[in-house]
């Protein structure tokens, strides 16, 4: 019997996922042995010394262009960037989920068990601090994200996929106010995504049966196999285009992308609002950090096949995204809407075939979630005595009565808008300039012409802010406490940034746009 | 450098380099600064600064004028007499570079002078004047941002900071102007100046992008250097262009309309600005283009040819109006003509221009102050047939005002003799019979000057009181208002002479206007000239004497065709609605309703296109899994069906 040949293990590489991951399972310890009043320091303390520390070991091993532990992961410049990416936004959004100022207690709910709506719960409602378990479970989902960009396997990256979906969905369960919303959404986002996971790995099947026989190469779902296969297999093409069919559909419902967003408006609106934001930017950068490695990498071979495919969903998500943007009435929703339409334009940049693609693509991701997270932020902010007003009637003349937060939100809208002088007018130039040069002109019209209608919506919310009258129902802003205005300031002031002065940004992901294969 | 002369092709005007300031003249850019600052402080402070802020705006222009006054005796001393001081990269765009940068030359020093000098003067009559005025801090603000606007004009070392000076001194302009804003005239006046400078600003800017797109440069060293090796229709295009921006500032045919209106303003400002400094402008443009100018002999004639009709028609409508400060602008319209005239003549009378510019600051400035004591002791009356007899209750501003009118008319020796008298014999000196066009029309502008300034002047001061019903015992202005008008009077009476015998020495040193010509053999002697323009004076301003010793009658009288046409500003203003106004609010028009039903009509189709689709997709939204569950696996269906299908080449 041959002995076992254990794989090598680059610990220094790996060490942002260990972190993340180590720092979860700390805080379950930690929900179990520390007196519940220290908890919620303890457990925020953690979390966000835990993503310093990864980012630390991010920085530090920006250098590295390796892949280890028997082929499992890679760490290379797109991995390097996008954890980075992940990380800090991860920090942002963790501010807005720590903070207990906005809502006496934070925004979770403190014992998720007791049935909604009843005594019990508007007791606990009142008087109760939202459970600090969130912690360790948000920590989870960091760390599931880290390997999900990283992973040079489709195994690997369906364990990445489960490992941060489960915790989100418990996430989204948890908010303090309008708990039947929230646990349905949390309801929906699970069944839809168990049921999108399972096309995932049906795809992995398929993929794999058609490795079999690649001259030279045993069977196998890493990608080096799979890039192979696509030039040299012998199986039947209808295995690699079936495979490549359903893996993308798994990918792409957690990028939100037409037709399969249907989840991301009810889910967007019934869970609380720092995670709906931790999602909106954290899960965008996952996914699209998978899908370019998966199509950069994988199949690349097949560029000429799965680039009409993806560009029709991706003009159909861009459409789909701005046109129902346009009579949506919650905010949550108007969001969640502009974030669909956001997945298509970031599908342009996954499918411009150069370099370029794949940084303007980082870029755009960046930008987007330092703009999402400080649009929520702000979301957070307005409320009455029942928490958030998210009907969109209720923010009618906000500008009067809080014109730095209305100043702000206008700000961020002309962001999303891709006014010049934010970071959405630069990320879009990242995404559609390379896209032009790679043939794509039609991708480019399409964005082009949605970016108009969806400038519609946002230009409302605008118009609605300023030239209202506040009427008796306009809420008034609460004022922040120190979490929450740190995290709203970060990301407008990088929305300012990443506008005036791209240039750093863009040559870090210029630099970083080569993969490891 | 070195790679400037290299290039350079042959051109007629030689290369031209100016040495860095240092030392003394490296502060040079305090002139702009200090005034700037003041308005600044005056602006931001806001009522705050109501006590004392109209000292401080006084004191920021005394020390401009003391600085300035340095600055110009440092320069004596220098070889070439020119000095640049680059302080930042203004705008890199591409190949575009604009130096953020300052010229000083004996062209810029004369007009530093004359600016912060009579500047100074015209701010501490303003004080005074605009002692009960609710305004007055923000009126010197606006004040001060002129001067520093003006002082940007004339010291850039490019056209684009002379273009950043000329819209600054439009602005000024237009805010003061309309400084008493709830006055309907005012308000008009100030959107009138706005919109006629626009036609004229509009062309320097095109004319800025041409040298940038022929020359690749706006600094004026490398394009006069460049100019030669333009075709003769782009410098033509060039030229008319520079002229038009020159035309809208100056107040000269066609754009000539809104300069007497702008008399609706404080009467400091219509000193100042609308005679002295601003609306020479324009002939500050052409004798610093010069290099431009003097490359194209049709372009000189178009030059000419507007400083002479303009210089006829202010003269023909001042003698037919009645209202003092426009009778003022009026002849300032007509003198600049003038100016125009000798800058378009060329050669040596470039610098003639300039000095008839100097000495008109002067006497101008001195005419629009006295116009305004007059008015302030007549509690604001402006119409000359209700003046009369003023010279025993106003010794001062009589005389002084007394001063100015001889020097206007060009009565030796005062200065405008010394100044006008040149640029008459120059328009003679031409080699055909457009001498005698030219010599003729300035020869009769002189007696028209005379004639109308004699009927304001015996009008205002002598025969009859005809005084509204309401004024007992008119008085003289304060002494602070009488000193600034002592002081310009002597400038009236002594600068002409001083002027012209060292003005035109001390402007050879800048780039161009030294190139003297052979002057040509005058189709008249100097001698008969003179004697003629004298005579010619004298007779004008002895008609007028004649005619109003005794007073005139105190309504409008019926009057002949040309009486009746002077007074309509010669039809100008009818011809502008006619020719501008009319087809534009037409086209307006046009455009608005096509706006309405076409684009309108196209982009409401489309919204509602939108938003009914919109309404429509969102009822799929139903809000149940298994509805969701379908639509994926649909989509998911058709995804797999499409790659099918390119895997089948159907889609090849």
């Amino acid at each position: 019997m041959n002995e076992l040949q254990l794989p090598s293990i680059d610990y220094g590489a790996l060490a942002p996922t260990l972190i993340m991951l180590g720092a979860a399972l700390l805080g379950v310890l930690v929900e179990a042995f520390v007196p519940r009043r220290h908890r919620h320091l303890v457990q925020l303390s953690l979390a966000l010394l835990a993503v310093l520390a990864a980012l630390t070991f991010v920085v530090l091993g920006a250098d590295d262009r390796l892949i280890t532990i028997g082929g499992a992961i890679a760490v290379d410049g797109p991995t390097l960037f996008l954890q980075g990416a992940i990380l800090v936004l991860a920090a942002m959004a963790l501010l807005l989920i720590g903070d207990r100022t906005v809502e006496r207690g934070g925004y979770f709910v403190a014992q998720a068990a007791v049935t909604a709506e009843s005594a019990e719960d508007r007791r606990q409602a009142e008087a109760q601090n939202g459970t600090t378990e969130v912690y360790p479970l948000t920590t989870f989902a960091i760390g599931g994200m880290l390997i999900f960009v990283a992973a040079n396997d489709l195994l690997t990256m369906f364990i990445a996929l489960e490992v941060f979906s489960l915790p989100l969905y418990l996430l989204c369960a948890l908010a303090r106010r309008r708990r039947l919303l929230s646990q349905e959404a949390a309801m929906k986002y699970f069944l839809l995504g168990a049921y999108a996971s399972a096309f995932f790995l049906f795809g992995v099947a398929l993929i794999y049966g058609f490795t079999a026989g690649t001259p030279g190469r045993p069977a196998g779902v890493d990608f080096a196999t799979v890039n192979a296969a696509v030039a040299e297999s012998p199986a039947s093409p209808v295995l690699l285009f079936g495979g490549m069919a359903l893996l993308s559909i798994g990918l792409l419902f957690k990028a939100a992308a037409a037709p399969f967003h249907v989840w991301t408006p009810d889910v967007y609106q019934g869970a609380p609002t720092p995670v709906t934001g931790f999602m909106a930017a954290c899960t965008k950068v996952a996914a699209f950090g998978a899908l370019l490695r998966v199509f950069h990498v994988a199949f690349d071979g097949a560029r000429w096949d799965f680039t009409p495919v993806l560009g029709v969903v991706a003009v159909l998500t861009m459409l789909i995204g701005a046109v129902l943007a346009v009579t949506q009435t919650d905010i949550k929703r108007l969001l969640a809407y502009s974030s669909i339409a956001n997945a298509g334009y970031l599908l342009v940049g996954v499918l411009a075939p150069n370099s370029e693609g794949i940084s303007g693509t980082m870029f755009y991701l960046v930008a987007y979630g330092f703009s999402v997270l400080a649009a929520f932020a702000v979301v957070t902010l307005v409320r009455d005595a029942d928490g958030e007003a998210t009907h969109l009637s209720r923010w009618a003349g906000l500008g009067r009565r809080s014109p730095f937060y209305a100043g702000v939100f206008t700000f961020i809208l002309l962001a999303f808008a891709g006014i010049p002088l934010t970071s959405g007018f630069m990320s879009k130039v990242a995404v559609f300039g390379p896209a032009l040069d790679g043939g794509q002109a039609w991708l480019v019209i399409a964005g082009v012409l949605t970016s108009m209608v969806l400038a519609f919506p946002y230009l409302r919310v605008v118009v609605l802010m300023w030239l209202s009258e506040p009427g008796e129902s306009t809420p008034t802003v609460t004022v922040p406490g120190g979490l929450t205005s740190a995290a709203l300031m970060i990301g407008v002031i990088a929305t300012l940034v990443l506008g005036v002065v791209p240039g750093p940004l863009l040559d870090l992901t210029t630099g970083a746009a080569e993969f490891v294969r | 450098m070195v790679h400037i002369l290299a290039n350079a092709p042959a051109e007629p005007t030689g290369t031209v380099t100016y040495a860095t300031a240092d030392g003394l003249l490296g502060g040079v850019w305090l002139l702009v600064a200090i005034p700037l600052l003041s308005a600044a402080v005056l602006l931001l402070l806001g009522r705050r600064a109501d006590r004392w802020g109209h000292w401080l705006g006084v004191a920021a222009i005394g020390a401009a004028f003391v600085l300035g006054l340095t600055y110009f005796l440092q320069l004596r001393g220098l070889e070439n007499k020119s000095v640049e001081l680059s302080l930042w990269d203004f705008i890199t765009v591409g190949d575009l570079r604009v130096d953020f940068g300052l010229l000083f030359d004996p062209l810029a020093g004369v007009f530093v002078l004359l600016i912060t000098g009579v500047g100074f003067l015209i701010h501490l009559y303003a004080v005074e004047y605009m002692a009960h005025d609710a305004g007055r801090r923000r009126f010197f603000a606006y004040f001060n941002l002129f001067v520093a606007a003006m002082l940007l004009l004339v010291l850039g070392n490019n056209y684009v900071m002379l273009y950043f000076g000329w819209e600054g001194v439009g602005l000024a302009s237009y805010l003061l102007i309309s400084f008493w804003s709830d006055r309907p005239s005012a308000a008009t006046a100030g959107k009138k100046a706005f919109l006629m400078n626009r036609v004229g600003d509009a062309g320097l800017a095109i004319g800025i992008f041409i040298m940038f797109a022929t020359l690749g440069t706006t600094q004026y060293d490398e394009v006069f250097t460049g100019v030669g090796g333009l075709t003769a229709t782009t410098v033509l295009v060039l030229g008319l262009l520079l002229l038009l921006g020159a035309a809208g500032k100056s107040g000269q045919f066609p754009l000539q309309a809104w300069l007497p209106d702008a008399m609706e303003g404080p009467t400091p400002v219509s000193a100042l600005i609308h005679a002295a400094t601003m609306v020479t402008a324009g002939v500050y443009l052409i004798a610093r283009s010069n290099p431009i100018f003097s490359a194209n002999t049709t372009l000189q004639l178009v030059v000419v040819s507007v400083g002479a009709l303009t210089l006829l028609i202010g003269c023909v409508i001042g003698a037919a109006k009645d209202d003092i400060k426009r009778v003022l602008a009026w002849s300032t319209v007509s003198q600049i003509g003038y100016m125009f005239l000798g800058v378009g003549l060329g050669g040596a009378a470039y610098a003639l221009a300039i000095v008839h510019l100097l000495a008109h600051g002067f006497f101008k400035a001195n005419m629009f102050l006295g116009a305004g004591s007059v008015m302030h002791g007549m509690k604001d009356q402006v119409d000359i047939r209700r003046f009369g007899g003023l010279s025993k209750y106003m010794k001062i501003t009589w005389i002084t005002f007394m001063m100015g009118w001889l020097a206007i008319i060009g009565m030796f020796p005062f200065s405008g003799f010394f100044s006008k008298e040149p640029i008459i014999v120059a328009a003679f000196e031409r080699e055909d019979w457009t001498a005698w066009l030219f010599g003729g029309a300035a020869l009769l502008g002189a007696g028209l000057t005379a004639f109308y300034m004699t009927r304001l002047f015996v009008l205002t001061f002598h025969g009859p009181k005809r005084w509204t019903e309401d004024i007992e015992h008119p008085h003289e202005s304060p002494a602070l208002m009488t000193i600034p008008l002592v002081l310009l009077a002597i400038g009236s009476v002594g600068a002409g002479f001083l002027l012209s015998t060292s003005v035109p020495d001390w402007l050879e040193a800048t780039a161009g206007l030294g190139a003297q010509e052979e002057p040509h053999e005058a189709v008249l002697s100097h001698a008969v000239i003179t004697a003629l323009s004298l005579l010619i004076t004298v007779a004008g301003a002895g008609l007028a004497w004649f005619l109003f010793r005794a007073g005139t009658a105190t309504a409008p009288q019926p009057a002949g065709i040309l009486v009746t046409a002077a007074r309509r500003n010669l039809y100008t203003d009818a011809v502008n609605e006619a020719i501008f106004e009319k087809p534009g609010i037409f086209l307006t028009r046009a455009l608005v309703y096509l706006d309405n039903r076409g684009v309108d009509g196209l982009v409401n189709g489309l919204a509602a296109g939108v938003g009914g689709g919109s309404g429509r997709l969102r009822r799929l939204q139903t809000g149940f899994v298994r509805s969701y569950a379908t639509s994926i696996l649909a989509g998911a269906l058709l995804v797999v069906a499409a790659f099918l299908a390119v895997e089948a080449g159907w889609l090849a």
